[in-house]
């Protein structure tokens, strides 16, 4: 593949993101400053979505990609399991998405979701929408026939990255326009405490197991000379470090860590059930 | 696995986490080291669930339940935020990461750094700063309500005439001795907070003589009076200094010094009480100015014996930008004869003048007598005080 020989000749490592919102060029401005500072050089580019990330990665285009845990899933997929995750938040390990019914409903187990409406967020996310969704059709409520699924498709191609979607299911179920929302087990305070749900009105019927988020991806054929510098220099950041801390606080982390591909079978699962990439 | 004993316990009771929950959850795991266990209980709902993402966000792990019901372990992250405790006394240095933290705080690492340049104790300190501070904040007057302006007579068009070019004289004065100050605060960093405020005090007062003194040239019915060209140069040169010591050194110990005699003549000879009452409130002020610029020259001095060629240099090269400034401008010069001398015929003009002539004389003395105090030989003093501009400050 010409270009990832250009790609691995370069000096430069191209690490690729998707531009969810205008602080990421902020942040990767620093990042570059802060890796240079290492004597690695690296360089962004920014992706309008994760799937022309994911063709640019595998193409050559790009070395490294700052992935979704979709476009993880779809690089594997395209690979046969060809890729490797090189670095992840601390953030990004062991989440969990909850499936919020309001309080009076009556509802207590999955199964009483048979004939009502769930909301979830954008359709191609994986923590409000295909790892819940997968949950439901596991314990026999298959979206679309054994529920109706309703949508909240905010900045569908960014996987979710915007929490409106989320937001805006969790204002569906304020409303009483659906009977759940599902959504990712951190934004619950978030929107209790912005007011989007009144507290003490919603209860959990359901919390998923945990999974895993974003990851840094690369192709297994990336030379660990060329990516291991880059990995160095995250695992050695330090929120205690003036010239990163922000950038820490702003992508949403107190250290990374190495990456781990055993939180991901929920979203194969998922992408497997409901024919994602199909 | 040996079994994991908490080192610490907090009881939520039915505490909602946005009712506070973190609150308690911040101060049980504070005196924590990395990796010890709080155990927590709580019976919120939704508790688990807020729990686990709250720990994710804020770096613990979730360790899951504990033995009894309702309970759970949180095992205390690597990252802390640590902080940093410089001490309350003051040092020979600053760290620009201090910022803007009190002196004697604690400082939480990873903040910004701030580009104070003055951030040496050496480039601004000196003795009795908190006296002059304290002395600055209690004596301060307010123009509107500690001045007897229904006392303000109906003098003579000349004489009035000549207390308007004063006050204008004056405020243009004021004026910069409002700036220097001011241009070098934002520059000096906040450990050396007795400084900044002894300097923002000298900005307020600065400020409220300039309104004061417009004021009581407009009072009279006449209005300010005429700026001339050279005392602006001569100001120029003084608040365009860009380093801060000799900047003290030529606006309150040469410049402010001089003005300690203008405003004690201005009193004495004054033709009315309002404006005899303004030339005293303002000379009090002076006097903490100049204090400080004896103070702070002299911490220097001390230090760096050398300085004191440099503040001389920096009189003469003054002196020399204004080698076109022959003497005081006439508008102030012929102002503050009448001024003295009561009116313009010629017996009171050459009163005038025989006292205006007194008040150079004492200005030079007061001049000399500061700079020998600071350490300079009698005969530097006399040629430094023989450079200064002609136009007082």
């Amino acid at each position: 593949m010409a270009n990832s020989k250009q790609a691995a000749d370069g000096g430069v490592l191209r690490v690729g993101a998707v531009a969810y919102d205008p602080k990421v060029i902020t942040i990767w401005e620093g990042f570059k400053l802060y890796f240079e500072g290492r004597g690695t050089q690296i360089d962004y580019v920014l992706y309008s979505n994760y799937d022309a990330q994911v063709n640019a990665m595998l193409s050559g285009a790009i070395d490294v990609a700052w992935n979704s845990p979709l476009a993880w899933v779809r690089s594997q997929l395209d690979t046969n399991g060809g890729c490797r995750a090189l670095a992840m938040r601390d953030t990004d390990r062991d989440l969990t998405t909850l499936v919020l019914v309001r309080k009076t409903s009556g509802l207590a187990a999955l199964a009483d979701l048979k004939g009502k409406t769930v909301a979830v967020g954008a359709s191609d996310s994986p923590q409000a929408t295909l790892i819940p969704l997968e949950m439901l059709a596991s314990a026999g409520v298959e979206p679309g026939k054994g529920c109706r699924v309703v949508y909240h498709n905010v900045m569908v191609g960014k996987h979710g990255d915007h929490v409106g979607g989320e937001r805006d299911a969790a204002r569906a179920l304020a409303a009483g326009h659906v009977d759940a929302a599902c959504l990712l087990d951190g934004n619950l305070p978030l929107f209790i405490n912005e007011g989007t749900l009144d507290p003490g009105t919603t209860v959990v019927l359901a919390k998923t197991p945990p999974y895993d988020h974003c990851n840094f991806t690369a192709r297994a054929e990336l030379p660990a000379a060329r990516y291991q510098p880059f990995v160095d220099g995250l695992l050695a950041m330090s929120f205690e470090d003036p010239r990163v801390r922000a950038l820490m606080e702003m992508e949403g982390l107190r250290r990374w860590l190495p990456g781990r591909t055993s939180g991901y079978d929920q979203l194969e699962r998922a992408v497997k059930r409901f024919h994602f990439y199909a | 696995m040996p079994e994991s004993v908490p080192n610490a316990f907090v009881e939520l009771e039915d505490l909602a986490f946005h009712e506070g929950v973190p609150v308690l959850l911040r101060r049980a795991l504070g005196p924590l080291k990395p990796s010890e266990l709080l155990e927590v209980h709580g019976d919120a709902s939704e508790f688990v669930e807020n729990l686990q993402a709250w720990c994710r966000k804020e770096g613990h792990a979730y360790r899951g339940a504990g033995k009894a019901q309702g309970r759970h372990l949180i095992e205390k992250g690597t990252v802390d935020r640590s902080v940093t405790r410089p001490g309350p006394e003051v040092k020979e240095a600053a760290k620009p990461a201090w910022g803007l933290a009190p002196r004697g705080a604690a400082v939480e690492l990873g903040g910004p750094e701030f580009s104070f340049p003055l951030r040496q104790k050496r480039e601004v300190w000196g003795q009795e700063l908190h006296t002059i501070y304290s002395r600055a904040a209690s004596n301060q007057w307010a123009a509107a309500k500690d001045i007897p302006w229904s006392e303000l007579p109906k003098l003579p068009a000349e004489v009035e005439g000549a207390v308007c070019q004063v006050m204008t004289f004056l405020t243009e004065n004021e004026f910069a001795a409002l700036y220097v100050p001011a241009r070098f605060l934002a520059r000096i960093h906040p450990h050396y907070r007795e400084v900044s405020a002894v300097l923002a005090m000298q900005v307020a007062d600065e400020a409220r003589h300039a309104e004061a003194f417009t004021r009581r040239a407009e009072e009279g019915g006449v209005g300010l009076g005429t700026t001339a060209a050279s005392s602006q140069l001569s100001l120029q040169t003084l608040i365009e200094e860009p380093d801060f010591s000799t900047a003290v050194f030529l606006l309150c110990v040469m410049g402010e010094g001089t003005f300690l005699s203008l405003l004690k003549f201005l009193e004495e000879r004054a033709p009315d009480p309002v404006t005899a009452c303004l030339m005293r409130l303002a000379h009090r002020d002076e006097g903490r100015h100049v204090a400080f610029g004896m103070e702070h020259i002299r911490y220097v001095t001390i230090l760096e014996p050398a300085r004191r060629a440099t503040f001389a240099a920096a009189v003469e090269r003054r002196s020399q930008m204004l080698a076109s400034v022959s003497g005081l401008s006439p508008y102030v010069h012929d102002a503050l004869v009448v001024y003295c001398g009561g009116g313009v015929q010629p017996a009171q003009i050459r009163r005038g003048a025989s006292f205006v002539a007194d008040l150079h004389r004492e200005m030079d003395r007061a001049r000399r007598e500061r700079l020998q105090a600071l350490g300079f030989s009698g005969q530097d003093a006399e040629a430094l005080s023989a450079y200064h501009t002609k136009n007082f400050m």
